[in-house]
């Protein structure tokens, strides 16, 4: 036993204590040994990086405030003989001219509708965003039915002055339509099938009431004075184009995107060759279209607003691509979904609507939004054809404004716009990644 | 989604005929084929009746028409007593120029940029990623006004041009002056020794992975390649006498004469479209070598391949499976983009064609018509060659 207790004094009996860490592995020194300087490659490329960074920011920095002049009513504020020294940004000029920047030329005192318009829209959309909000389902009913309309009698005055015989000719169809409806319910009714009349009449019922309210309030007149849209500009006009062209290719593009997937082949036909023909065209080509071909394809008589018509090419355009980004939605539903519907017995708008496209459409949003971000930085192509977008004032402000000549204004100007457009942009692409964090459940590494 | 319908239907109850899911299909397949020739012919009709009455002329007898009006940069022969056809070739030809440079570079800065995103040095990755960022969320046409308004006609005048590369190259508010060369008699024989060299090295290269393959010796292919594709054509200007000068520009008192003069619209063009593409190529590239499992790269190791071989042999091309699909989509919109040329008056396509001819012309109809079909055929052509490559390079799974 003895032998033991000797080879025991030899065993520890308690613990070595924990010593920290190297210091060169730990906290901020580790932390760069480990990012920045690794081995001399590393070493070389961080210098390089942090020279980079240096020079961008120095030259940010000393263009954007240290020689940058903030207040001032005309050029003089901004030429370098006036001040004595290398102007960089000239905010001056963006001060004096933002009102111009967000309304264009909307009459002074009729810009509070605008003002309406934006406030409404922005309440709305970020009602609709933000999760758990309460009355969320009428918020969006509200913004998809009567905002538009709203926006519509807000923005051009209202008061269309719709002829008395298209009022006619609606009631006529309406009447039609709905007595068509009625009595292919009571037939199916009486040969005892579960068809129920009531809920069928409920939905073109409701549709036909919309667009009764829609003509009565296009055509009444609120006392606003009229404004035309040629006096539209600036940011009101990159928004409407925008918006208005994402609420419309949606619908289009969900059509479009479930013809291609049709089984009847004239119907996919018909859908891939307007889809491929609109992807394969760049949009100024189909602006150009919108406002000197779009008129010799009307009939006498009829003619479009110039905005109108660019609505409608940038429209069409964005619901082709919109409808690849749908399809992408309903390639990734598996098929079971398909057959477990159809199983169910229900009919092919049942099935899409109810169970399909709920799904197909979450699935996208993702891709939604970034087309959405494509169609807001194409807004600026409008200018081309002769209308005035945030851009577009921006640009005519700069170069024919002999008030505000001088050289620093070019590009206080343009990083003025970039800045604007930039903040939408990167804005909308977090909530795209967001919501693509959000849907994305599982399977994460 | 059509149901089939089973015959053991037929047996029971009689289904009505609109609810017969075949009857249902030809109905609405007829309507809407109706609709199509409905609506086509009243835009056809409506066209003629307006083209009538505005006094416009139609059909593409205008092509032969002098087209007298200067165009800024012609890649083939071009005057002012040249035709509108002409033109449109000449335009055509401005679009192809921009869009085959403007890939070449994005696509360098593009996979440039996507690396650095995936760097592990933290400065490094963020530069990387504040470009992507900034730039992508730029609308293009601003990115060209700045270049073209903002920097390049800040520029000096033609008297005070920037020298670099010790007086062969000038920069002024005119546009970019280059050395250019001069192919003299006999330069032909470069031609051949260059197509030479190219056959020879593919030839060269099949045949070393072919004896790789069957004995597993190794041939230095990349070198046989470089010998033959550039010192072929060497060795033929070395022999032939050297037939080919550079000649530069030089300056006089108001101007520059001599040289490759680019015009600013070509350099500012050429600056925001790739700048702007290659921030989304760098996603694209960043998107497609994460989609490579790790487990591939640690296999790889496992197996003792170094790393650079890892890299090529393992991880890019699997990667370029997923990276060129949306590679080549951003080709094709380089190509659409480089329209917004006509804001800055670079005589491209859509520019000189769809937009000067029109005007003097005014045949809206047939002159957008030519300028979407090349655009079309264009994007057509490429997205054939697309799914001949997804097929070529799907994975083969069992």
């Amino acid at each position: 036993m003895a032998g033991q207790s000797k080879i025991e004094a030899y065993i520890r009996t308690e613990m070595a204590p924990t010593m920290p860490p190297p210091a060169s592995t730990v906290g901020i020194v580790g932390w760069m040994r480990a990012n920045l300087f690794s081995d001399w490659i590393n070493t070389v490329l961080t210098l390089i990086g942090m020279y980079l960074v240096y020079i961008t920011l120095q030259t940010v920095i000393d263009w954007a405030f240290i020689r940058a002049v903030w207040t001032g009513e005309d050029n003089k504020a901004c030429l370098d003989k006036e001040v004595g020294f290398h102007v960089g940004a000239c905010w001056a000029f963006v001060g004096s001219k933002f009102s111009q920047f967000v309304y264009g030329r909307y009459p002074l005192e009729e810009r509070w509708r605008v003002d309406i318009t934006f406030l409404v829209g922005a309440v709305g959309l970020a009602w609709m965003i933000i999760e758990n909000a309460p009355y969320r389902k009428w918020v969006a009913i509200f913004m998809l039915a009567l905002f538009p309309l709203m926006a519509l009698i807000l923005l051009t005055g209202g008061n269309f002055e719709l002829s008395s015989g298209s009022w006619k000719a609606f009631s006529l169809l309406s009447i039609i339509a709905l007595v068509g409806v009625a009595f292919v319910g009571v037939r199916a009714q009486t040969k005892g099938s579960d068809f129920d009349l009531s809920t069928a009449l409920m939905i073109p019922a409701a549709i036909l009431a919309y667009i009764f309210l829609a003509y009565f309030l296009v055509d009444f007149d609120f006392g606003m004075a009229p404004v035309e849209t040629s006096q539209w500009g600036g940011l009101l006009v990159t928004l409407v184009v925008a918006i208005t062209g994402i609420v419309a290719s949606l619908p289009i593009g969900i059509l479009l995107a479930l013809g291609r997937r049709s089984e009847m082949p004239v119907v996919r036909m018909a859908s891939v060759i307007f889809i491929e023909f609109w992807r394969g065209v760049p949009l100024i080509t189909v602006l150009f279209m919108s406002s000197v071909m779009l008129p010799l394809f009307l009939p006498e008589g009829v003619n479009f607003d110039k905005l109108l018509r660019c609505l409608i090419g940038v429209a069409l355009f964005s619901a082709a691509y919109m409808a690849e980004v749908v399809r992408g939605g309903l390639q990734a539903i598996p098929k079971g979904q398909y057959e477990g519907a159809m199983a169910l017995g229900l009919p092919f708008w049942k099935m899409m609507g109810l169970i399909v496209l709920p799904q197909a459409l979450k699935l996208v949003i993702p891709g939604i939004v970034n087309t959405f971000i494509g169609l807001f930085k194409d807004t600026t192509l409008v200018l081309i054809i002769g209308l005035f977008d945030l851009l577009g004032i921006i640009q005519l402000n700069v170069t024919a404004d002999a008030k505000w000549f001088a050289p620093s204004v070019h590009n206080t100007g343009y990083v003025f716009a970039g800045l604007s457009f930039w903040i939408f942009c990167f804005g909308m692409s977090r909530y795209s990644i967001y919501m693509e964090n959000k849907l994305h459940t599982g399977h994460k590494r | 989604m059509s149901v089939e319908t089973q015959d053991v239907e037929s047996d029971g109850a009689k289904v009505p005929l609109w609810n017969d899911p075949k009857v249902r299909a030809l109905v609405s397949q007829a309507v809407l084929i109706g609709l199509v020739l409905w609506f086509g012919y009243e835009i056809v009709n409506n066209t003629f009746v307006n083209l009538e009455k505005r006094k416009i002329a139609s059909g593409f007898g205008f092509l032969n028409t002098t087209a007298s009006f200067g165009i800024i940069q012609t890649l083939v022969p071009y005057t002012e007593a040249s035709s509108y056809g002409r033109v449109f070739f000449v335009g055509l030809l401005n679009t192809l120029l921009i869009g085959g440079i403007g890939i070449v570079v994005a696509t360098m800065l593009g996979f440039l940029v996507g690396i650095m995103r995936l760097s592990k040095n933290w400065v490094v990755q963020k530069v990387a990623t504040v470009y992507v960022e900034t730039l992508r969320n730029i609308p293009l046409l601003l990115q060209i006004f700045f270049w073209y308004f903002g920097v390049l006609s800040a520029l000096p005048n033609a008297r005070n041009s920037l020298v670099l590369f010790g007086e062969t190259v000038f920069l002024n508010s005119r546009g970019l002056y280059l050395p250019k060369p001069i192919f003299e008699d006999g330069s032909g024989a470069i031609w051949i020794a260059l197509l030479v060299g190219i056959v020879a090295a593919f030839f060269v290269r099949r045949w070393a992975t072919k004896r790789q393959e069957a004995t597993g010796e190794q041939f230095p292919k990349f070198w046989a390649t470089v010998g033959l594709v550039l010192g072929l054509p060497f060795l033929a200007y070395l022999l032939s006498g050297l037939p080919v000068s550079v000649e530069y520009s030089t300056k006089g008192t108001f101007n520059l004469s001599g040289g490759l003069q680019v015009i600013p619209e070509f350099v500012a063009l050429l600056l925001a479209l790739s700048f702007y593409t290659a921030s989304f190529i760098a996603e694209i590239v960043r998107a497609g070598i994460l989609a490579v499992s790790h487990g591939q790269t640690e296999a790889a190791h496992a197996l003792g391949i170094k790393n650079s071989h890892t890299l090529r042999l393992v991880v890019i091309p699997q990667a370029l499976r997923v990276i060129i699909p949306p590679l080549t989509s951003q080709y094709l919109n380089l190509t659409k983009n480089s329209s917004l040329a006509v804001a800055i008056a670079y005589p491209d396509l859509v520019s000189v064609f769809a937009g000067t001819v029109l005007n003097q012309t005014g045949q809206a109809v047939e002159i957008l018509l030519m300028t979407m079909g090349v655009y079309l055929a264009i994007s057509l052509i490429t997205s054939m060659f697309m799914n001949w490559y997804n097929a070529k390079m799907a994975l083969a799974e069992r």
